[in-house]
């Protein structure tokens, strides 16, 4: 495993182009796009003011940055470095802007979600979509990218629009049975859209590209309901969090509950494998380490290493209490995620905030548990294999995947704490973000053994 | 008044008996017989009874107390003390005879009231006794009535407070639930109010928002623009175009047929997919019913041999069935008839199948019990002993082969030692030559030794004939001899079974059976004779059944007593006799030790049922 320099970074904005080439990261008011295998600097753009938000279009050839206090939109073109485009919001203010899916349209929430404008980038012309729903994910277009469903409020209803993306034609209009919807997402195949209700009320609706409600699916009552909504990338599943610490599965013919995955604090099961994070101190420094080049000595948390070891069950995970007079309480499946290969789910549930919990979706059973030693961050599969990259907001990086488990530590100067991180396309390279760094990661492939930097923690 | 008094202390009993004692001897005097006869009489007299107590009749008064006695004997039914008055005038002479008859009489009746006095002094004491019982007994009872009483009270109590509790209980349930209730309402109530609320918050923020709206877009914000430096084109290639009120129903019809297109392609592909999933289970069924069918039909004679009528039809159906769907490929129409043929044969013959193993279960089971009961423990005994036995011999091999590989290590050391020393005394060939001639000696000797040897074993070959042979003599003998024994009763009859059958066993296996106790007898194995064997053999038949006897005589003991006495002279003395018969000797070198040898005949027994039992497998 390798890992590239640091280079600074702000806002956590750092992100690989859909082709895969480019990496675009922002530090201020700058943006800079680099090539991913060497990493030399393509092109810098400065913009008006620190960019908060920045997005790749689907075809690479553009970026946006987002300057949300100005109310400020940008776009950057790769090919043509000296072309620019500025869209301002004015006193309307922006609160979101995103791509369309063709790349050529750019959509901006204005604030108090007054309305989304969408600017063309081939034409002069704008188009308004008033009513836009203020929630959790009122925006979703479909993975081809021919659709758009908005979630709307109307008459203190809420109403779900399809639009084409081509022409932003009104496709579908209808209102769903909900009390405060929360968020819509559709599935991959692009023919159906789970639409959930607010955290108040477990409720989840599946409604067909032509708008007919396929169902609806709630598991219990007078409790907070659902938390975190994925879809498996075959659209064969719906796993549905909540906050009562489970995770439903739904399937895609019945739209029946299939299994219910709860999340105990012990686990007993001796066929589940517990992967425990175990900190050491270390007998011999950084010494040995050729690469990067000779540095000061290491940073404090450097000192000790850590490795997992296999926790005999039963096991006890660490719990959070959660403050029960206070909003958003930590319970509840916060953070879902299928493994692109749909073999594997995973999950982490808020009140055990150091675990996360693997699930063999073939057999929907428990496969492995994670304890960290800190609470977990961010986790992401491998977009190419069933590989899981968890970070804690420590200096160590976690690769899980069926043959095991290593904790590796992120080499630099000083603490390199990462916040979060985002795989390549390809899987082969991985960007750890921390509050004003980035690094990548170069994962080992077979052809390409190199030389094993930092310490790779032991092969549990 | 003893009564009374016994009744009320038992101590003091015996004083009342001292009374009643004293009663009964002062009632002896006449004196006081007349004093209670005066008593008994007239009260008014009683003040006169002590100023004529000393003395009731005196000279003076003889006609007067005669006359008086005359009265009251004849006021109590006796004849008069004087003679039947001839006349008026005359005065009546006193009847001695009368007067001697009454007083015999009123002896006699004296006595008898004594003896019943005294009947009824013990019955008295008898029911007082009784009655002293009872009385502890109530005592007792009352005390456990008490107690119950107490208890029932006790648990009474108790039963109140739960019963109080159980109440307070339901009270605290009938209020947690409505406070539920309440709750629910209130609950209810709020978000109904929240719900109210929000709406109306929302619609005023709907307005603010409206205006908001207006304002901001209305003011033709000359901020809200878009700067570009030139349009690009579009990422599919075509030229912009923009809606026109004409195209737009055109427009909307395409994204519609789109859209329907879409969700048509998904289902055919989710169709398929389903198709593909229901071949597959139609292969797999067809598949495990062909494989049932081949796994059945080996074994449907059997069910139909076993009369199990239901079975066999339906097998022959799942047959019939098989036949036609085989014959018929029809796997690819997903027709609802095919589809019950299907299902329906298959349960058919999974319910066949699953009869079929509960059986072999049951058989299983069946076997493991009695395998547990009896066989299966010995076998693993004898399993045991012999994978210990094997085990022991493995040691001895292992042992053996380890001395047979030190040797071979020794010879091939000392080997060259013993050539060199060969090599050094070949020169004594002399010595040699007369090595030579001893052995041949010893040759001539050691075949002569072979011979005799060999005779030996042949005179040992026809003893053993002959010995068989007396012992079949011995056997008929004994039959002949039990056949002759006739007056036995059914008991004994049976023993005769047991006895016959024996001896036949004996007879049978006698040389290994009974060379056993022939060792284990010191006296036999001096003498060495064919007699003293025989003897011996001969006495081991006849000894189990006295043992037998001794047996039954046990058993009956325990039903009753008197027909073992009737039995075992009987039974005994027949066989005595029988010996005393046939050979009188030997009968009276029996009879002494009879009982010992019934004992040794027990342990003989035992030990030849033993031995039998070896022989068996």
């Amino acid at each position: 495993m390798n890992f590239s320099e640091v280079f600074k970074l702000s806002n956590l904005l750092c992100k690989f182009s859909p082709d895969g080439k480019y990496l675009a990261s922002c530090v201020q008011y700058r943006l800079v796009v680099r090539d991913v295998n060497t990493l030399q600097i393509l092109q810098l753009y400065t913009c008006l003011d620190q960019i908060q938000h920045i997005e790749w279009s689907a075809d690479s050839l553009f970026i946006l940055c987002a300057m949300y206090k100005r109310g400020l939109v940008q776009v950057w073109s790769l090919e043509q470095p000296e072309w620019h485009c500025r869209i301002d919001e004015g006193s309307a203010g922006l609160v979101a802007s995103c791509w369309s899916p063709d790349g050529r349209h750019i959509l901006n929430t204005t604030e108090f979600h007054l309305r989304i404008t969408v600017w063309s980038l081939c034409t002069k012309s704008v188009s308004y979509i008033k009513y836009p729903k203020a929630c959790q994910q009122g925006i979703t277009f479909t993975r081809d990218g021919r659709y758009m469903a908005l979630a709307e409020r109307r008459d203190c209803k809420d109403h779900v629009s399809v639009f084409v993306c081509s022409d932003w034609q009104l496709l579908r209009h209808f209102d769903t049975e909900t009390q405060d919807l929360a968020g819509i997402e559709w599935a991959p195949n692009g023919c159906v859209l789970a639409v959930w209700d607010t955290c108040l009320e477990y409720k989840v609706l599946l409604y067909s590209l032509d708008g007919r409600l396929l169902s609806a699916y709630c598991a219990y009552e007078w409790s907070l309901g659902v938390k975190s909504v994925a879809w498996s990338p075959s659209s064969q599943f719906l796993a549905v969090g909540s906050y009562d610490g489970k995770v439903r599965i739904l399937n895609h013919v019945t739209w029946k509950m299939i299994t219910e995955f709860g999340h105990p604090a012990t686990v007993n099961n001796p066929k589940i494998v517990v992967y425990k994070e175990a900190e050491k101190n270390p007998r011999l420094a950084l010494g040995r380490l050729a690469f990067p080049p000779p540095r000061a000595a290491p940073g404090p948390s450097s000192t000790t290493e850590s490795k997992y070891e296999i926790a005999s069950v039963p096991v006890s995970l660490q719990t959070l209490k959660p403050v029960a007079d206070r909003a958003n309480p930590k319970i509840g499946v916060g953070a879902l995620a299928f493994s692109p290969d749909n073999y594997f789910l995973a999950t982490k549930n808020d009140s055990i905030p150091n675990a996360v919990w693997i699930w063999d979706i073939q057999k929907l059973k428990l496969f492995v548990v994670l304890e960290q030693l800190s609470p977990v961050r961010a986790f992401q599969w491998d977009p190419q294999q069933p590989r899981l990259a968890i970070c804690t907001g420590g200096s160590r990086v976690y690769l899980w995947s069926p043959a095991g488990c290593v904790s590796v530590q992120v080499p630099g100067e000083g603490d390199f704490q990462v916040l979060s991180l985002c795989w390549h396309l390809n899987g082969d390279s991985l960007a750890l973000l921390s509050k004003d760094h980035f690094c990548l990661c170069f994962l080992e492939t077979e052809e390409r053994v190199g030389t094993t930097f930092g310490r790779p923690g032991d092969h549990t | 008044m003893g009564e009374w008094m016994t009744v009320t202390d038992p101590d003091l009993s015996s004083e009342s008996k001292n009374i009643c004692q004293y009663t009964s001897e002062t009632k002896m005097s006449p004196s006081s017989l007349y004093s209670q006869q005066v008593l008994c009489s007239s009260i008014p007299l009683s003040k006169n009874v002590h100023s004529f107590f000393s003395a009731f009749c005196t000279e003076e008064n003889i006609e007067q107390s005669i006359s008086y006695l005359d009265q009251e004997l004849t006021t109590f039914g006796f004849p008069s003390l004087y003679e039947e008055s001839k006349g008026k005038d005359t005065k009546r002479e006193l009847n001695i005879v009368a007067v001697l008859n009454c007083m015999n009489e009123l002896l006699v009746l004296q006595r008898k009231n004594l003896l019943a006095q005294e009947n009824v002094e013990t019955q008295n004491l008898k029911l007082g006794s009784d009655m002293d019982h009872l009385q502890n007994c109530y005592a007792k009872l009352k005390e456990q009535l008490e107690t119950s009483r107490r208890e029932m009270i006790g648990l009474q109590e108790r039963d109140r407070q739960l019963q109080c509790k159980n109440r307070n209980l339901h009270q605290l349930l009938k209020n947690e639930k409505d406070e539920v209730q309440k709750l629910q309402n209130i609950i209810a109530s709020r978000a109904t109010q929240y719900n109210h609320d929000m709406k109306r918050k929302e619609r005023e923020y709907n307005k603010l928002k409206e205006r908001l709206h207006q304002l901001v877009m209305n003011k033709k914000d000359k901020k809200i623009a878009m700067e570009v430096l030139n349009y690009v084109g579009r990422a599919d290639g075509k030229r912009g175009s923009w809606r026109t009120g004409k195209t737009e129903a055109s427009f909307f019809l395409r994204n519609e047929d789109e859209m329907y297109k879409i969700l048509l392609n998904d289902y055919e592909y989710r169709q398929k997919q389903i198709l593909m999933e229901n071949a597959e289970l139609k292969k797999v069924l067809q598949q495990m019913k062909k494989e049932m069918i081949s796994l059945l039909s080996p074994q449907k004679q059997k069910p139909r041999e076993r009369a199990d009528d239901s079975t066999g039809t339906v097998i022959s159906d799942a047959e019939e069935d098989a036949g036609e769907l085989s014959r018929e490929s029809m796997w690819d129409l997903s027709c609802e008839t095919v589809r019950e043929q299907l299902t329906n044969s298959i349960r058919k013959q999974w319910r066949i199948l699953k009869s079929h193993v509960e059986k072999l279960d049951n058989q299983v089971s069946k076997v493991h019990l009695e395998g547990f009961t009896d066989e299966d423990v010995i076998s693993r005994q004898d399993h045991e002993q012999e994978t210990e036995k094997l085990e022991l011999e493995i040691q001895q091999c292992k042992e053996m082969i380890k001395t047979q590989q030190q040797l071979l290590q020794q010879l091939a050391t000392a080997c060259d030692d013993d050539t060199t020393s060969l090599l050094r005394d070949c020169y004594l060939l002399e010595e040699k030559e007369r090595l030579k001639e001893e052995w041949s000696l010893f040759k001539e000797q050691k075949k002569n030794f072979e011979k005799e040897r060999r005779s030996f074993t042949e005179a040992a070959i026809r003893l053993g004939l002959e010995r068989k042979a007396f012992e079949e003599e011995r056997a008929s003998w004994l039959k002949q001899q039990f056949l002759n024994m006739t007056t036995f009763d059914h008991q004994n009859s049976e023993n005769m079974k047991l006895f016959s059958a024996f001896s036949g066993s004996s007879d049978r296996d006698s040389l290994s059976v009974h060379s056993r106790p022939r060792q284990k007898k010191p006296h036999s194995v001096s003498n060495g004779t064919p007699v003293c064997t025989s003897k011996l053999t001969k006495s081991l038949p006849a000894s189990p059944s006295t043992s037998d006897f001794c047996q039954t005589r046990s058993c009956a003991s325990e039903h009753s007593s008197i027909n073992v006495l009737n039995i075992t002279p009987e039974e005994t003395k027949p066989n005595q006799v029988g010996r005393e018969g046939t050979n009188q000797k030997w009968s009276m070198a029996s009879r002494p030790g009879s009982q010992e040898g019934c004992y040794s005949g027990c342990s003989l027994t035992y030990t030849n049922s033993h031995v039998e039992k070896d022989d068996l497998p």
